[in-house]
């Protein structure tokens, strides 16, 4: 029933082959673009209405360009940190509550210095943000390495610790007094917000994408020409074989752990320094998960995180646009994630594998 | 008094969702085959249960729909595994995530709607004895039937040929394969079992314990119940002594606030957190025990014909 046909047997290949590694994020999005049309078709809307509102109206102005940019911004951060991990098998799937506790690590600043006009306030709150991220991330790294306590677990726990300790922060602790009892903080000063990109009225899209942009030039440089993603993917895959050649696999833990938390408190900065502009109890649609889905589509590579971190950012913008005109629930992206990943990882399997026609008696194998 | 009956009471329904769950789990892990989107597939089957059981009026009916729904994503599950070969991990993470979405944009027009809870049943005399007549004998049937499960459980994995041959199969596929056995067969069940259970945890959870539907209701509790697994190191009666203890953290919560003692909620509601990764800790730290315990292939796929 599961196993593959008779007629065919499945032969590993020796490289990976690169035709297929090509097609598969095409695959991969044509499947979840036909699954989600006939999804939403199912429940109720039109198709041209959904492939209208989510594939061609985040193009359509000059203020949506900007939305994808400060979308995907956080997206690809995250994803460039993640991956790294993700190459050695290690899974931090905490980023959305590192992304929580950097922004709430960077929003004291502005907070404590409500009236500051001083230079130093962003760059204050980007390093407390990242550094922040980093400690929280480090917590799993800790368990991991100390204890031997699945990171993956201990990511997911920490994430609703964090959700916990900002809803208690923003109805407590940091609530803006002239607030009304809205739970948030006191909105920033200028000096605490990134400065936007372009002059043009209205287009949110802010400096924090050129740090987006430097991280992932400086993940690309590191992925191709240094050895020290490399002790990564030795470190993770097969510890001992690392433990030979002198490598340690508790540091790929640490740095991959390490990394990721940073990229995502920053990321966190970005939220609350950009189109936020204060701490509040929803910080993020989600990109901490997201982030996941976005590392997986750009095949762990960080030119191809770029592209699909944008083409995430079209999904969320398209799926605003889709609830506005076709009541098609906010909740979307997350299906289109779901589909995106379950395509990805079947579609994969050619990169890995040929098939062949015939039998074969040879004896069965790990993989 | 009240609150002693309260909690210990009340700890056999919370513990209820977690223990199906986290014995579906163990089920799948005993074949070799590690599932974590037991969290999606509870949130799928939560929702569908809901929505079954609010239109038909029947609780029955909810169960069975909310187990279909998280059987066909476990499905989903086998086939990246089983057949595409994919990192097991990853599989997870993404069947989880089309679960999530799917509980979300399939019961959105449900929020903050409400189910008449399930009758208590009593056990007659027993229920009537001071104290542990309320405490262990005044439950839902469900509680009941999640206890039978777990001692049927037991004697499957220990006593029967074909738990015996479902535990080769997550030692060491090789040598049930060269038995005669198909290792995909018994492990594509062993996934069907855990999405059967999980989703009779979600329907639970939604039409059971808290039977107001709001989007997210599973917070992390699919995720305990993984853990939970671990820190039973792969033995059915310590997963269930395990959920029991964990019921009872989750409805710490709703003692304090009756006993009046002024705690944040939102603190309290980080305990069962904070619990899992210190339990987590102490029970994997010492990494021979858990390699002893742990089935020898579980996470590695295994393909029969090379």
């Amino acid at each position: 029933m599961m196993t593959p046909m008779p007629a065919w047997r499945m032969v590993p290949r020796e490289q990976p082959a690169v035709k297929a590694l090509a097609a598969v994020p095409l695959v991969t999005i044509g499947l979840t673009i036909l699954c989600s049309v006939i999804l939403f078709t199912a429940l109720g809307s039109s198709p041209s209405v959904v492939l209208y509102n989510f594939f061609v109206d985040p193009f359509t102005s000059a203020y949506n360009i900007g939305e994808l940019l400060i979308k995907a911004s956080p997206l690809i951060l995250i994803a460039q940190g993640l991956a790294i991990g993700f190459r050695a098998r290690i899974w931090n799937i905490g980023a959305e509550g590192q992304l929580t506790i950097g922004a709430i690590a960077a929003s004291l600043i502005p907070i404590t210095w409500s009236r500051s006009e001083s230079a130093l306030i962003l760059p204050a709150m980007i390093l407390l943000g990242a550094t922040a991220g980093l400690a929280w991330a480090g917590i799993a790294a800790f368990f991991r390495t100390r204890y031997n306590a699945n990171e993956i677990i201990v990511t997911l726990m920490l994430n609703q610790i964090a959700f916990q300790l900002l809803y208690y922060l923003v109805t407590g602790p940091l609530r803006d007094p002239m607030g009304f009892n809205f739970p948030q903080s006191a909105p920033f000063p200028d000096a605490a917000l990134y400065p936007p990109l372009f002059s043009g009225a209205g287009v949110r899209a802010n400096l924090s994408v050129l740090i987006t942009i430097l991280v992932s030039l400086a993940a690309w440089i590191l992925v191709s020409k240094s050895f020290s993603s490399f002790r990564l993917l030795v470190g993770g895959i097969a510890p001992n074989a690392a433990r030979y050649a002198g490598f340690s696999g508790s540091r790929a833990i640490w740095i991959s752990l390490l990394v990721g938390g940073a990229a995502a408190g920053l990321a966190g900065v970005g939220e609350i320094a950009g189109p936020i502009g204060k701490l509040q109890r929803i910080l993020s649609p989600g990109y901490g998960f997201a982030a996941i889905i976005v590392a997986f589509l750009g095949g762990l590579h960080p030119l191809g995180i770029v592209m699909a971190g944008l083409f995430m950012a079209v999904i969320y913008i398209g799926s605003d646009s889709a609830m506005l005109a076709a009541d098609i629930p906010t909740s979307a992206p997350v299906v289109f994630q779901g589909f995106i990943l379950v395509f990805y990882l079947a579609a994969h399997v050619f990169v890995r594998y040929e098939f062949r026609r015939g039998s074969s008696l040879a004896p069965g194998r790990r993989t | 008094m009240d609150a002693f009956v309260f909690v210990f009471g009340g700890a056999f329904m919370t513990a209820t969702p977690l223990l199906l769950a986290a014995l579906g789990e163990l089920t799948v892990e005993k074949s070799g085959v590690l599932n974590l989107s037991v969290e999606g597939m509870m949130a799928l089957a939560a929702a569908i249960a809901f929505m079954a059981t609010y239109n038909t009026g029947s609780h029955l009916l909810g169960f069975a729909a909310g187990a279909v729904s998280a059987m066909i994503l476990s499905v989903v599950f086998a086939t990246l595994v089983l057949f595409f070969m994919a990192n097991q991990v990853a599989a997870g993470l993404a069947t989880g995530i089309l679960g999530l979405g799917l509980s979300a944009l399939l019961a959105r027009s449900y929020e903050a709607f409400t189910l008449a809870p399930l009758s208590k049943l009593d056990v007659p005399l027993l229920s009537d004895i001071p104290i542990l007549g309320p405490i262990l004998f005044h439950q839902d049937l469900v509680v009941y039937l999640t206890i039978g499960i777990g001692v049927g459980l037991i004697a499957f994995f220990y006593r029967t040929r074909a738990g015996l041959i479902l535990r080769v199969v997550g030692e060491n596929p090789h040598i049930a394969h060269s038995l005669g056995f198909s290792v995909m067969k018994i492990r594509f069940r062993a996934i069907l079992f855990g999405g059967f259970m999980a989703g009779l945890a979600g329907a639970y959870a939604s039409t059971v314990l808290t039977p107001v539907w709001s989007q997210g209701m599973i917070v992390g509790r699919g995720w305990i119940a993984v853990a939970l697994v671990v820190f039973g190191t792969w033995r059915p009666l310590r997963v269930m002594m395990g959920a029991y203890f964990f019921g009872a953290a989750l409805l710490g919560e709703l003692a304090v606030q009756s006993g009046g003692i002024a705690i944040s909620s939102q603190l309290m509601t980080c305990m069962p957190y904070v619990l899992t990764i210190i339990v987590l800790a102490v029970v994997s730290r010492d990494a021979v025990r858990i390699k002893l315990n742990a089935p020898v292939s579980l996470g590695e796929n295994y393909r029969p014909i090379g």
